[in-house]
């Protein structure tokens, strides 16, 4: 009945749960490298950003970045980890063209944080995800394949860049509950400025191990690890391809076999690159050329005292303090420049719920149109708020402010000189306003008529008209008032036929 | 006789100038190194270059550095700028380092001239400079048999007045075991005391770079110039400067040396044990309160030490690919099958020698898992016994006299094909590295068949100064280190 | 401790060194010998010790985050043994 000698197929009917542990690299928030002075660099010309130590040239030797280590201690702390005392480096032995020294400095037999967690929504409530270790460590080289030959064509800037390695523990869980967990890394990271988790730019990468086995059973299953997940999403995809695919196989009587798969997104399947039978013997030893790091409770406790406040504490500031509901005080906390944003603007103008309004409606939209964060965004809180105040003073309507917001962040130019330039002041004068009701009804007979056989719904059509032909810059209360009162009298027409 | 004291001094007062040292040098070379073999690279051009900038320098009134004009040799697994280094590997054979070694720059700093690269066991593994993947270097002293090892070719050079001295490294005894074999002094610094950033790494917790030198004022003068904190080489002490010239010729009454008592039973020549019996002798007359001592573990240096060598030498080395610098050997193979990456480091690595070779495997194998604990954790265990061992005695001495190697020099090809005797030879100079104390070799004597006899110095962490203070004490009143070899050459020597 | 055949073709597979059939014969003997003299260190009773931190007195060696320079493109190039453009070049790589 549970996973014995029987190998007949496992009937439809039995359910299984699936377990995952998640790795994930990110590259730390450093200028430099983790043991040299080069540039932590993206995109520059090939193997320009290095030097005889992270190229392993006869000789050299590693010196530690000391940002990046204490990078690693910040997030060791933001994930509520047990920071060791006593922290070492040490090798990891193997040959690869991208690793000049054949070996990687990192840290297996110690390690900056352990036992930590982070908490994810769960359907209204939280839930803790267990964090196994928190480590750094430096990255390799990068390998392109030159297209006719496939030849390996090396560049080195990669070479050294300093790495934070998060490993979870496994646990009973579900491919979107894995989504959710990264999001919540990735917020986290960004908040205590330990890396910006761009995976576009590669300084995010993550790696999956999944099992699966019948609810209810004692031993975890046989697991793969899936390799090559370039988004949130596709990691939710492979998971749960790969949850199927094993089920299947288990239903069929076959076994699991514990392998190494790349995920395609296109195809959105997984496939074998390599069995893991003949697993590497790294002969991992202590790095002779780095003495121990000792941390002490003093370093321990200014890290923490120059935290900023991690996301879920500042959401539920943001409720408190700001009286915003729920939903606008997580989307504003969802991303630290947001909600930097956010609070610069409400010191300038003590209204909350409008600006909450403003950036999670047409601030966001934006950033989601141009795939841009808000730092590459042209615009700065203060003029957000002028553009407000314009529109609460009643200088502007709505419709113009839009607008604006937009002419701003093309242009980078203040509000102000915006609606001065384009002549977009509301209009509120009655006398001009009447004057355009008056040709505007004049124009457009028909609707008049309706209105006055009793179709209201035809002045709304003549209050269009006035703020298309006003560009949208006549205040339309006003203008409503105006249409009836024109229309109204208009009409010495009995109400009854 | 010209130490660098005497030639810097020289210079400085224009009595000679640094040019003329330096052609006098390279014809020195010239004439006596075809049959040594020292040299692996003479840099004749530059050396000529950085003597002429000396002499215009000094021309104008301008200051010059404390070692001006001197002619310095380099062992070739130590890294200089521009200059092919090698390690005296073939896997190293084209290799042109885009930086000097932090101990090179700090004497050309000092307007040191750099003459040439000198041959050593093929990356500093051995005991003979045999393993050499270029040529082999001759004793001075007898053409056939060896200078010691590693840094044979420096030795050989210092002892051949090919150079005023030279710089080699130590790791197990590779600096102290060559001076003893070529009769000049030799220098191992407490380790962190020198940087080692440019020193082609063979055991990162074990090397040292240390100077090579006729004298042992010169030997504290160029300590002096390499020593120091470094900023790229995490493993260089932050210890204040000193001035190890300071007190060489204070008298050392009162002073309490050791004599441990299996050092000498290792001692397998007894010419050897009685020159260094002389010496003490020497010493008590000086005033030096003499006393026997022990350090129990003395025996099981060798196999620790190797152990921990060669597992730190496996990964070290592991860098030598043939991918991205070093020699690249391609493999032959049938035609049409495709050659991989791996193809080419399995292929190219085979560039090493045979001790290489016979390390690297060995130091994989203590690494490797189901072994790792046995040997190589096993091993730093007992190499905190050994460091205890030294702790507890110079509680009791200021400092422990014993030979440096437990034999004179040895013929060349006598010890090769049994790679266990020769690591026999280091039985006397691995306890300081175990335990990253500071030790110096001065000439002491010599056998009956006129070979020079090594005396070794050994003293407490940072500590140069006093074994420099009772190296000097010995040599003011022996003229061992005056004499000088007779080689066979067509002209006078 | 018995070094056989397979372990000496593990063990140079480990270290990615091709070894001639001679070499292997002549390694297994070497490697016998001397790992037998390494085994004296088991009689030694480390039961009570600590590896002790190399040095001692040395810790937290830090280097500032501050960018330097490193090589130009054309030295860091120089002594490889095979480059397209500006890349080191090696043959196409595949799984061991």
């Amino acid at each position: 009945m549970n996973g014995g000698a029987c190998s007949a197929g496992r009937s439809r009917w039995v359910e299984f749960d699936s377990v995952v542990s998640v790795e994930i690299h990110v590259q730390l928030a450093t200028e430099s490298k983790l043991f040299c002075r080069c540039a932590s660099v993206y995109g520059a010309q090939p193997n320009t950003s290095v030097c005889p130590v992270c190229l392993g040239l006869p000789g050299s030797l590693p010196v530690v970045n000391r940002e990046a280590f204490e990078l690693g201690i910040c997030a060791a702390l933001a994930l509520s980890c047990e920071v060791s005392s006593i922290c070492t480096f040490d090798r990891k032995n193997y040959f690869y063209p991208d690793l000049p020294k054949s070996y990687q400095i990192t840290q297996h037999y110690s390690a900056l944080g352990r036992n930590g967690r982070i908490e994810i929504e769960d359907n209204g409530g939280a839930r803790q995800i267990q964090i196994d270790r928190v480590h750094i460590e430096e990255d390799a080289g990068k390998i392109v394949y030159d297209e006719t030959t496939g030849e390996s064509l090396i560049d080195f800037n990669r070479c050294g860049v300093p790495l934070l390695e998060i490993v979870t523990k496994p646990w009973v869980t579900t491919p979107e509950e894995v989504y959710k967990y990264l999001v919540a890394i990735k917020q986290v990271l960004q908040y205590t400025g330990v890396s910006d988790c761009d995976m576009e730019k590669g300084n995010l990468r993550c790696d999956v191990n999944i099992s699966v086995m019948e609810q209810g059973a004692q031993e975890f299953g046989t697991r793969t690890e899936v390799k090559n997940l370039n988004s949130f999403r596709a990691v939710q995809k492979a998971l749960e391809y790969e949850k199927k695919r094993q089920i299947e196989l288990i239903r069929q009587g076959k076994k699991v076999v514990m392998e190494t798969l790349l995920y395609d997104d296109v195809s959105g399947k997984t496939a074998l690159q390599r069995s893991k039978e003949q697993a590497q013997d790294y002969r991992y030893f202590p790095e002779p050329d780095l003495h121990p790091f000792f941390i002490s409770g003093e370093w321990l406790e200014s890290v923490r005292s120059k935290m900023v406040e991690l996301p879920g504490a500042r959401r539920e500031r943001f409720i408190r303090e700001y009286f915003l509901p729920r939903y606008d005080a997580g989307v504003l906390t969802g991303d630290r420049e947001i909600a930097d944003f956010f609070e610069k603007c409400v010191t300038l103008h003590n209204s909350p719920k409008v600006i909450s309004n403003w950036i999670m409606g047409e601030v966001m939209k934006t950033l989601n149109e141009k795939k841009v964060s808000l730092s590459d965004l042209n615009l700065s809180p203060a003029q957000l708020v002028e553009l407000i105040n314009l529109l609460e003073s009643g200088e502007i309507t709505n419709l113009v402010a839009k607008d604006v917001l937009a002419a701003v962040i093309e242009t980078g130019k203040s509000p102000r000189d915006i609606i001065a330039q384009k002549g977009l002041r509301q209009e509120s004068a009655e006398d001009a306003l009447r004057a355009v009701v008056d040709k505007v009804i004049a124009s457009n007979p028909v609707p008049a008529v309706e209105y006055k056989k009793g179709k209201k719904t035809a002045a709304q059509f003549l209050i269009g008209q006035v703020m298309k032909e006003t560009k949208g810059r006549a205040n339309p209360q006003i203008v409503a008032r105006l249409v009836l009162e024109a229309l109204d009298k208009a009409a010495p027409e009995n109400p009854q036929k | 006789m010209t130490t660098c004291f005497e030639i810097a001094r020289k210079i400085r007062n224009r009595e000679v100038s640094a040019v003329e040292v330096v052609k006098a040098t390279l014809e020195r070379i010239r004439l006596v190194d075809p049959k040594i073999g020292a040299y692996l690279q003479v840099t004749e051009k530059d050396a000529l270059e950085k003597a002429q900038e000396i002499d215009s320098r000094l021309a104008k009134g301008e200051s010059v550095g404390a070692l001006a004009g001197v002619p310095i040799a380099i062992k070739d697994n130590i890294v200089t700028k521009g200059v092919r280094t090698t390690a005296a590997s073939r896997i190293l054979e084209g290799f042109i380092p885009p930086y000097d070694a932090t101990a090179v720059k700090r004497l050309r700093d000092a307007d040191a001239v750099i003459v040439g690269k000198t041959n050593n066991d093929e990356f500093a593994m051995g005991s003979s400079t045999e393993n050499s993947g270029y040529k082999v270097t001759r004793n001075p002293w007898d053409l056939k048999r060896v200078p010691g090892g590693s840094s044979g070719g420096s030795a050989a050079a210092v002892a051949a007045d090919t150079c005023a001295a030279a710089l080699g490294s130590d790791t197990g005894g590779s600096i102290r075991q060559p001076a003893a074999l070529c009769g000049v002094v030799g220098l191992k610094p407490t380790y962190g005391l020198v940087s080692r950033y440019g020193l082609i790494t063979f055991a990162s917790s074990l090397d040292q770079i240390g100077p090579i030198t006729k004298d042992v004022r010169d030997a504290a003068t160029i300590m002096n110039i390499i020593s120091g904190r470094c900023e790229n080489d995490s493993t260089s002490l932050e210890a204040a400067a000193q001035d190890f010239t300071a007190h060489l010729e204070e008298k050392i009454n009162g002073i309490r040396l050791g004599l441990p008592k299996e050092y000498f039973a290792l001692s397998a020549d007894s010419e050897v044990t009685k020159a260094v019996q002389d010496a003490a002798r020497l010493y008590e007359n000086l005033g030096a309160k003499i006393r026997e001592v022990s350090l129990p573990h003395t025996d099981i240096g060798i196999a620790t030490y190797y152990i921990i060598a060669n597992a730190e030498a496996s990964s070290n080395l592991a860098r030598y690919t043939g991918i991205h610098y070093s020699s690249r050997q391609t493999p032959e193979t049938g035609s049409g099958s495709q050659i991989f990456a791996q193809d080419v480091i399995d292929s190219t690595r085979t560039l090493f020698g045979r001790e290489v070779k016979r390390r690297i495997m060995l130091g994989t194998f203590v690494l490797s898992s189901g072994y790792y604990d046995a040997y190589y954790i096993k091993a730093l265990k007992v190499q905190t016994l050994i460091c205890r061992d030294f702790e507890e005695v110079f509680k009791e001495v200021d400092a422990l006299i014993t030979p440096t190697s437990p034999t004179p020099a040895f013929g060349i090809g006598e010890n090769i094909e049994d790679p266990l005797a020769m690591y026999l030879c280091d039985v006397m100079t691995v306890g300081a590295n175990l335990a990253g104390i500071p030790a110096i070799s001065i000439p002491c004597g010599f056998s009956s068949r006129g070979l020079p006899i090594g005396m070794q110095i050994i003293g407490n962490r940072l500590s140069e100064g006093r074994i420099l203070q009772v190296a000097r004490a010995f040599e003011r009143e022996t003229e061992f280190h005056k004499k000088k070899p007779r080689i066979d050459t067509d002209e006078c020597g | 401790m018995e070094i056989d055949a397979k372990l000496v073709e593990y063990l140079a597979q480990l270290c990615s060194i091709s070894l001639s059939e001679e070499e292997k014969i002549s390694l297994r003997g070497d490697l016998q010998k001397i790992l037998s003299y390494f085994e004296r260190i088991n009689a030694l009773d480390t039961s009570q010790v600590q590896v002790s931190a190399s040095g001692g007195e040395q810790v937290n060696v830090f280097r500032e985050d501050r960018k330097g320079a490193g090589l130009p493109q054309d030295e860091a190039l120089k002594n490889a043994p095979d480059r397209k453009g500006n890349f080191f070049k090696a043959p196409p790589i595949i799984e061991r």
